[in-house]
């Protein structure tokens, strides 16, 4: 188990190499200098020049590559242009928030997507089935601008329970905390109930149809029992892999819905980047999220190996 | 027979008994696009306490419908039981779905055909076991372990209390029927439901699982409703057989009197279409199959294929050393830990016009002898000459220019065949991507292939999906002669084909040899259909060649432990064989897998007559 683990980080490393060179070649590839961003109205080529030169943009291309590479490996992903913090210091404080979002947004998505997905299984082509399927679809066709901007409307304005944006950090006041992502998590979360549905729904489907689900009937398993044990355990194996890309998604942030309930996290802080050609941010999000995405997937791959006895037999 | 057998306790006395099943005109329907069809009609049928039934048939007939009606396992949406199902008395179809569980594994139990996909994957074999004891009655954990082991014992696992905690996929197939037998005997059933409990299985395992069945039988006084299609199988088993066709039973009996004394056509064709080992000994050449005309129920007589075989030439294939091998890697930077000997150091030829099978077991290497050969996979070592080619060095332009001497048939005719292309585009394909035409000639070439085989040609534009099992195998067959192939490779091509389909198509094979002087290569592990085909019988054992010779020789005078072993397990029709056990020891099939540095040994062989070799 760890020799995979262990082998699997190792193939972790080409896989970053890849995302910190596309991440790099950014800043060359998107029109607009940097320089001129930050010298606004103030257009003195010796200031330009003074700034070329502080951040190492007169150097040949690789020799920045590597300058930024090598300050990532110390643990110094630069400085923004923009605001002059350091580029960690603003991930470190927008992260937390997309994380606690992403977590209650998939928690969302899971309370609601799997069950609905046995259900409609278990009772195929029934009308239970149908309205299930429809309500999937909808999930899925409705924009979560529109579906965040009625509950805004709805829950805030007319039913006053819950706050229409903001943010509070979870340990400063968890109850208020929770309140105002429990909105843009719900959003987030029925868009992504919906795949999670669907595809409960077709794994399940397989499943019940095996050798082995009829086994377990003729042996006089309760109907219960075989759903939820024989059947659902060998279905969750397809689903945990998709919650764990899904979840990756997410953390690259959900830009619209933050937008909407005015949540900093990664979604605003890489569209204020971009806009800024603020690129040591846009360079280190875009290496944040990579390296969370493999991560899920690490984990997703773990999950299931744990879970799957024939794959754990073969490590 | 090489095997001792030992006769046993025959038929029970049934007399003034009352049946533990009896099944009064059972009708079932399924619900096809909104419309009741009915797969079963009007059968009806006893199963008295310590007796075993075998409903038989082919496939479509309905025999495991009938079995899945009365557990009552059918999809209740889509599905509809009627007349009466009683057991012990008891109305099955009258009772509420809570009391049919309580019916099921516990009065009545069933193993299937499938053991690999039966089991669930994700609980130990274990867990699976007890849960059918505790579904049931009120067993602690501790108690349903204890039982648990003594069933496993009992179904003569090896050491069985240290493997209650290992998942299915640790299990041979064998030993995972061996679980499922266990399971079912979990409450002691009064009726156990097998529903071609051996035809997934090897013959010398399924030999062990038939022994297994009557032993416990007999220990535990279970009657048995044995589902099968293959008519050896009913003959070692049943003391009563019932004949289903078309969802209908068409006859029922003694064992002895559907054999010998058989009313309907149908058991006539289906039994005439058996083959069965032993039947060639006074023949020189392959012997095409007889066929009963199901309505009349006439016989049509065999006819011996013509000497195709002409020895004076030189081979069209010869096999020197042939020796393929597939690593095996784990660890951190996949270092080679081991390897698969799949084919190891086996030679052999086959002159045109001839036939020669391999046969043998799973994992026995007879598959990848017949891709190696093509060069479907890459062998380690050895040399193959095919019509002149020099196969293992030839570069990619020089193989596909080869692949127009040898073509391959292969096993599964619903897999095989692309699901996307019409028949015409299927058979003219090879004939076009090897540029030997137009596409107008190709047509042609198409539409003759097809009336060959015995389709016809309005067939050209329609699609895989509808057409039946062995008319699909018969597309196949088109399409491997459509490049004039010297030699066709025939990789279990009549293995999943119904018996009656079977003799047809094997019937087909030896015409097309005897119009095309084709060679054969023919690949089973079915000892009575190669008995029926071959000029000549290589036997392979874990990748090896142990005994090869004409047919004759070879079935007449085997010489080899593992070909004695192989041709005795083999079910023969024949009722009179019934109750015999072969009392052969619980054991597995041997594993190609080698370790790293492993030297395989040195073989000679001995030639017992003329051409007839055995290993020492």
């Amino acid at each position: 188990m760890y020799t995979y683990i262990g082998k699997r980080l190792l193939l972790a490393i080409p896989t970053l190499i890849i995302i910190s060179i596309f991440a790099f070649s950014l800043q060359k590839l998107l029109p607009g200098d940097p320089i001129l961003a930050m010298a606004g109205e103030e257009r003195d080529p010796q200031v330009l020049e003074f700034l070329r030169d502080k951040y190492r943009l007169n150097d040949p291309i690789i020799y920045q590559y590597f300058y930024w590479v090598g300050g990532v490996l110390r643990g110094d992903l630069g400085i923004s242009l923009r605001t002059n913090q350091p580029v960690l210091t603003l991930i470190a404080q927008k992260l937390p928030v997309t994380i606690q979002l992403a977590v209650m947004a998939m928690a969302f998505a899971l309370a609601i997507g799997v069950p609905i997905g046995i259900l409609a299984a278990v009772k195929k082509n029934t009308m239970v089935d149908y309205i299930a399927n429809i309500v999937a679809l909808s999930g899925l066709s409705v924009p979560n601008f529109w579906m965040g901007i009625m509950l805004i409307l709805l829950v805030s304005v007319k039913l006053g329970l819950l706050p229409a944006s903001g943010y509070e950090p979870f340990f400063s006041n968890p109850l208020r905390s929770l309140q105002t992502m429990l909105m843009p998590a719900f959003v987030i979360g029925l868009a992504l109930a919906a795949t999670l549905m669907r595809h409960t729904r077709s794994s399940m489907l397989t499943v019940l149809s095996a050798d082995y689900i009829r086994t377990a009937r003729a042996k006089g398993v309760s109907e219960r029992a075989v759903i939820l044990e024989h059947s659902f355990r060998n279905a969750l194996l397809p689903i945990i892999t998709l919650t764990a890309l899904l979840f990756g998604e997410l953390l690259a942030g959900a830009v619209l819905t933050e937008q909407i309930f005015t949540i900093p996290g990664f979604g605003k802080l890489i569209v204020d980047a971009v806009f800024n050609r603020d690129y040591a941010v846009v360079q280190g999000v875009v290496l944040c999220t990579g390296a969370g995405f493999i991560l899920m997937n690490l984990v997703a791959d773990v999950l299931y190996i744990l879970l799957n006895p024939r794959m754990r037999a073969a490590l | 027979m090489a095997n001792p057998m030992t006769a046993s306790n025959p038929v029970p006395d049934i007399a003034g008994m009352k049946p533990i099943l009896s099944v009064e005109g059972l009708t079932t329907s399924f619900l096809v696009d909104g419309e009741w069809k009915s797969v079963v009609r009007d059968v009806s049928f006893d199963v008295m306490p310590g007796e075993t039934v075998a409903i038989v048939g082919e496939s479509g007939s309905g025999k495991s419908v009938t079995s899945l009606s009365i557990m009552r396992l059918l999809a209740k949406a889509t599905s509809r039981i009627e007349g009466k199902i009683s057991l012990n008395g008891k109305n099955l179809l009258q009772l509420s779905d809570r009391q049919m569980r309580d019916v099921r594994g516990n009065d009545v139990a069933m193993i299937f055909q499938e053991p690999m996909t039966s089991l669930n994957p994700i609980f130990t074999i274990g867990r699976q076991i007890s849960e059918a004891l505790t579904c049931h009655s009120s067993l602690s954990p501790v108690e349903a372990r204890a039982e648990t082991i003594r069933l496993l014992e009992k179904v003569r696992i090896p050491n069985a209390s240290s493997r209650f905690d290992e998942y299915p996929h640790q299990f041979s197939g064998g030993m995972r029927q061996r679980v499922m037998i266990a399971m079912a005997l979990a409450s002691r059933p009064k009726l156990l439901i097998a529903d071609e409990p051996t035809t997934a299985l090897d013959v010398t395992i399924q030999g062990q699982i038939l022994d297994l069945i009557k032993v416990l039988q007999e220990e535990e006084g279970m009657a048995v409703l044995f589902i099968t299609h293959d008519m050896g199988v009913v003959a070692e088993v049943a003391d009563r057989t019932i004949v289903m066709y078309r969802g209908e039973a068409v006859e029922s009996g003694s064992t002895d009197d559907v054999f010998h004394r058989g009313q309907h056509p149908y058991t006539r064709a289906l039994l005439s279409a058996v083959p069965r080992l032993g039947s060639m000994m006074d023949q020189h050449w392959p012997l095409r199959f007889p066929i009963v005309d199901i309505k009349t129920g006439q016989s049509s007589i065999p006819t011996e294929v013509a000497d195709t075989v002409d020895k004076r030439k030189t081979p069209i294939l010869e096999v020197k050393n042939l020796t393929t091998r597939f690593d095996i890697r784990s660890g951190l930077f996949g270092r080679k830990s081991g390897a698969i000997h799949a084919v190891e150091n086996i030679s052999f030829d086959l002159a045109q016009g001839e036939t020669l099978s391999l046969v043998g077991e799973s994992g026995c290497g007879k598959s990848t002898t017949g891709r190696s050969i093509t060069r479907l996979v890459q062998p380690t070592s050895g040399e193959v000459v095919l019509d002149g080619y020099n196969v293992l060095t030839l570069d990619p332009t020089a193989l596909r220019n080869m692949r127009k001497s040898i073509q391959m048939i292969f096993q599964d005719p619903f897999a095989s065949l692309n699901p996307r292309m019409s028949v015409g585009a299927t058979i003219s394909e090879p004939f076009i991507v090897h540029k030997l035409g137009t596409h107008k000639q190709a047509q042609d070439k198409a539409v003759d292939l097809l009336e060959r085989v015995g389709l016809s040609a309005d067939m050209l534009r329609r699609y895989p999906h509808e057409f039946s099992g062995g008319q699909r195998q018969r597309i196949a067959i088109a399409r491997a002669l459509s490049l004039d192939p010297k030699v066709i490779v025939a990789d279990e091509s009549v293995s999943a084909l119904d018996v009656s389909i079977k003799a047809q198509v094997v019937n087909l094979l030896l015409d097309l040899q005897e119009n095309f002087n084709l060679a054969f290569l023919f690949i089973s592990h079915d000892m009575a259909v190669v008995e029926r085909v071959s000029h000549r019988v290589a036997v392979m054992y874990l990748g090896e060649i142990v005994e090869i010779g004409p047919r004759a020789a070879v079935f007449d005078s085997p010489q080899h432990a593992y070909t004695k072993t192989l041709m005795a397990a083999v079910p023969v029709p024949d009722p009179a064989r019934r109750s015999m056990k072969r009392n052969v020891a619980v054991n597995e099939l041997k594993s190609p897998v080698r370790p790293v540095g492993y030297v395989p040994p040195v073989r000679d062989y001995k030639e017992v007559s003329k051409g007839h070799f055995v290993q020492i």
